[in-house]
């Protein structure tokens, strides 16, 4: 078999997965309502209860191997294209031939395959989707063994998959965008799977909608390509200078902000943690919020050519790695310090593109995917255990009773955190050399996040693991199907580091030659924060509260996120959602209900006139018909005497007048 | 000669009982006296000739009139029903 003529089977394994769980899902695995099924992750306890509740129970154990094995059988695909090389594929014309004005008053021709591109960088992008993401659907099958819905959190996880396939696969930009608008779709419906809780619906509204800023960007984006190249497809797009191109990319990297949760746009990504666990693992750290960085390396020959938007790129980039990793500092939840170390990260990646190192990010994506998916789900194992706990206050010691979980967290935490030798290592120290050379102040803020990195996740390790447990839970270990996934993510974490290079020849680019002093600065950084956290929260516990007193302006602005979320919600909820409120509801009461009576006041008016016309004009038309005729039958009339014989008497008497004056006048 | 005056004789007793006469059934029977004096005069002046075209418009004349005399009763049997009455100065409705 030929997987590279296959290549439209990859994206097809997951949707055929989420269109039977949609579909089918409902009727044929009945999943029963379940009591307190959309509160809490949980419910140990009352799971022999819960069997007498189902009335009739489908095969429900058979959704989460079957959905699995979807993800599976697409990622031996991928894996087997792969190896076979690169191609593209062109499955039909999908739009064909819309005519355009482009902005100069050319009209071009919008023409759109739906088609798929097997380079070097949607290579990547695949088996990370599918390798991970098949990881995180049999750990999800233990993990919400126990939750209502189990159709609707694997379907959408496999709607999820597919979706994210369309978007890496895609040969063109129009088709990319579907996939970047159905992850955003899948993020929704998964960050408000517990949809009666009402912080989970809302940070569904709010991540869909600070989504959707970025992507109004891509559109114009794509208008912008379409009117400078006349194709949205990668492979005939020449890069060239041109007068609108700035606008293009800068309208890019708005979308890439958007999806990637960089500054301004970042808050939705911390909310998003309502979500189940292993869905914040799968797409709210490894795969979806990629796609920005993944945009940009596509987009990389136009944003060669617009340096002062890379210039752009890099500074929000670090202006996010370092803003959401001082805020991760005072989290007391365990996801949403890995969650704002996700957006920390992805700001050191898209500091790499802004300064041209492409394939330095795409490597930090691949190492970081690897561990922050191993993280994520190792604080699931760690939540489930604590029957939902989150807190880190009210955890500590757990290294005795979940030894499996321990060992992997502590990979991951070390492989983030930049332990020498292990993956984040070599991927920040590709981004830290790369920022280096373009600029110390970047170099700078790359050094600095990479300290506040390893000391947030040593705090997050020390506090959960380390120390007395301060909570009052029965603890346990999370089954083999949990913790096998994280084991095999911790080869990733430990070795994903040394496949560096690869990446660099893939993409045509040179790396940076490695600067020794640069990685001994990197390595120091690292173990100087993990110190500081052991010292901070370990041998003197109290030291961090003492120095949050001594620096309390700093921890209030950290504890506040910066008021990031403060200054959105007094400029557009209260400012302009108030505001634009009253102004709806006077243009209602003025100009729709006045449209409306208005309406109203017209028909009455005609039907008046309608009915004046009836009375006069049409009776009176019939009216004088029958006057008229009334009138001028006047004496004739009387001769209908209604008497039969009256007439039959006239017609003789006729008849004999006409026979007598016949016979005069002949005679 | 004789045959046209059995003829008028007939028409005449029939015109005038069509007219003085106000029971229906009455003036339906005078009206068959009217068509059968027309159907001695068709017969009389076809023999006269030679002509057979006139028999032939005599046994015309008495299907049409059959008929007519169907039709006449049923009219007549409906109006009973409705006015119990078969006077015909009675039935005076449609007029002016």
């Amino acid at each position: 078999m030929n997987f590279l003529d296959t290549l439209w089977l990859i994206p097809m394994f997951p949707l055929l997965g989420a269109a039977l769980m949609m579909l089918l899902g409902r009727h044929q695995f009945l999943d029963p309502q379940m009591k307190n099924s959309s509160v809490g992750h949980h419910h140990h306890h009352d799971r022999g209860h819960d069997q007498d509740l189902r009335p009739r129970q489908g095969p429900r154990w058979l959704i989460g191997p079957l959905c699995s094995g979807f993800v599976l059988l697409s990622f031996l695909w991928s894996l087997g294209a792969v190896f076979a090389g690169r191609s593209e594929q062109v499955l039909f014309t999908w739009v064909a031939g819309l005519p355009f004005p482009a902005f100069d008053g050319r009209m071009v021709t919008l023409t759109a395959d739906w088609g798929y591109l097997l380079d070097p960088l949607s290579a990547v992008m695949i088996l990370m989707v599918t390798g991970i993401g098949f990881l995180i659907h049999v750990y999800s099958i233990a993990y919400m063994a126990h939750d209502g819905g189990l159709y609707r959190y694997f379907g959408c996880l496999n709607l999820f998959v597919f979706f994210m396939l369309v978007l890496v696969m895609a040969n063109n930009y129009l088709l990319l965008f579907v996939g970047w608008e159905g992850v955003g779709l899948a993020s929704y419906l998964l960050i408000g799977f517990y949809f009666k809780r009402k912080p989970a619906s809302d940070a569904a509204i709010k991540a869909f909608l600070m989504n959707r800023l970025g992507d109004a960007g891509y559109l114009m984006a794509l208008f912008f390509l379409l009117s400078i190249f006349g194709t949205v497809r990668f492979t005939e797009m020449q890069a060239a200078p041109h007068p609108l191109l700035p606008w293009a990319t800068l309208l890019l990297l708005a979308a890439a902000i958007g999806k990637s949760a960089q500054i301004p746009l970042f808050t939705w990504l911390p909310d998003a943690m309502e979500g189940p666990t292993p869905v914040s693992a799968l797409m709210h750290a490894a795969t979806m919020v990629t796609a920005g960085v993944y945009l940009i390396v596509r987009a990389e020959p136009f944003f060669r050519l617009t340096p002062e938007v890379g210039s752009l790129t890099a500074a929000i980039g670090a202006a996010s790695a370092v803003i959401a990793a001082s805020i991760a500092l005072v989290q007391h939840d365990i996801k949403k310090v890995l969650a704002y170390s996700t957006v920390s990260q992805l700001g050191l990646m898209f500091m790499a593109l802004g300064v041209g190192a492409y394939w330095a990010a795409l490597f930090h994506v691949v190492t970081h995917s690897f561990f922050k998916a191993q993280l994520f789900l190792g604080a699931g194992s760690v939540i489930h255990a604590l029957d939902g706990e989150q807190d880190l206050r009210l955890m500590g010691g757990l290294r005795h009773q979940m030894p499996q979980t321990f060992r992997t967290m502590f990979i991951g935490t070390l492989a983030l955190a930049g332990w020498p030798g292990l993956a984040g290592y070599f991927s920040k120290d590709s981004i830290l050399t790369s920022a280096w050379v373009a600029s110390p102040v970047l170099f700078g803020a790359g050094l600095f996040t990479a300290l506040l990195t390893a000391f947030y996740m040593g705090r997050l390790l020390f506090l959960t693991f380390f120390g007395p447990y301060r909570g009052d839970q029965n603890i346990h270990e999370s089954p083999k199907r949990m913790t096998v996934p994280l084991w095999v993510l911790s080869i990733g974490s430990i070795g994903a580091g040394w496949f560096g290079t690869p990446f660099a020849g893939w993409l045509g680019a040179t790396p940076e030659p490695h600067s020794w002093a640069i990685m001994v600065a990197s390595a120091v950084v690292a173990v100087a924060g993990l110190g500081i956290a052991y010292h901070f929260y370990l041998r003197r516990p109290g030291t961090a509260d003492r120095w949050e007193e001594g620096v309390a302006p700093v921890a209030r602005l950290l504890r506040a996120r910066w008021y990031f979320d403060d200054l959105y919600e007094l400029i557009f909820v209260r400012g302009l959602a108030r505001q634009g409120g009253d102004w709806l509801s006077a243009w209602d009461r003025r100009v729709v209900d006045g449209g409306v009576n208005g309406a109203g006041w017209l028909a009455r008016k005609a039907g008046d006139i309608s009915k004046w016309s009836d009375t006069w004009i049409v009776d009176g038309a019939v009216n004088l018909t029958a006057i008229s005729v009334k009138l001028s039958s006047f004496p004739v009339r009387y001769l209908q005497t209604g008497l039969a014989q009256g007439y039959a008497f006239l017609i003789v008497l006729s008849l004999a007048a006409m026979a007598g004056w016949y016979l005069l006048r002949s005679a | 000669m004789h045959y046209v005056a059995v003829s008028l004789a007939m028409l005449l007793i029939g015109t005038a009982g069509l007219l003085t006469r106000r029971n229906i059934v009455i003036i339906l029977m005078s009206i068959e006296l009217i068509l059968n004096a027309v159907n001695i005069n068709l017969v009389a002046f076809s023999k006269h000739h030679g002509n057979a075209a006139g028999q032939v418009f005599a046994i015309f004349v008495i299907a049409v009139a059959v008929a007519e005399a169907a039709v006449g009763l049923g009219i007549l049997l409906a109006l009973f029903r409705n006015r119990e009455t078969v006077q015909v100065d009675e039935v005076d409705l449609l007029k002016w």
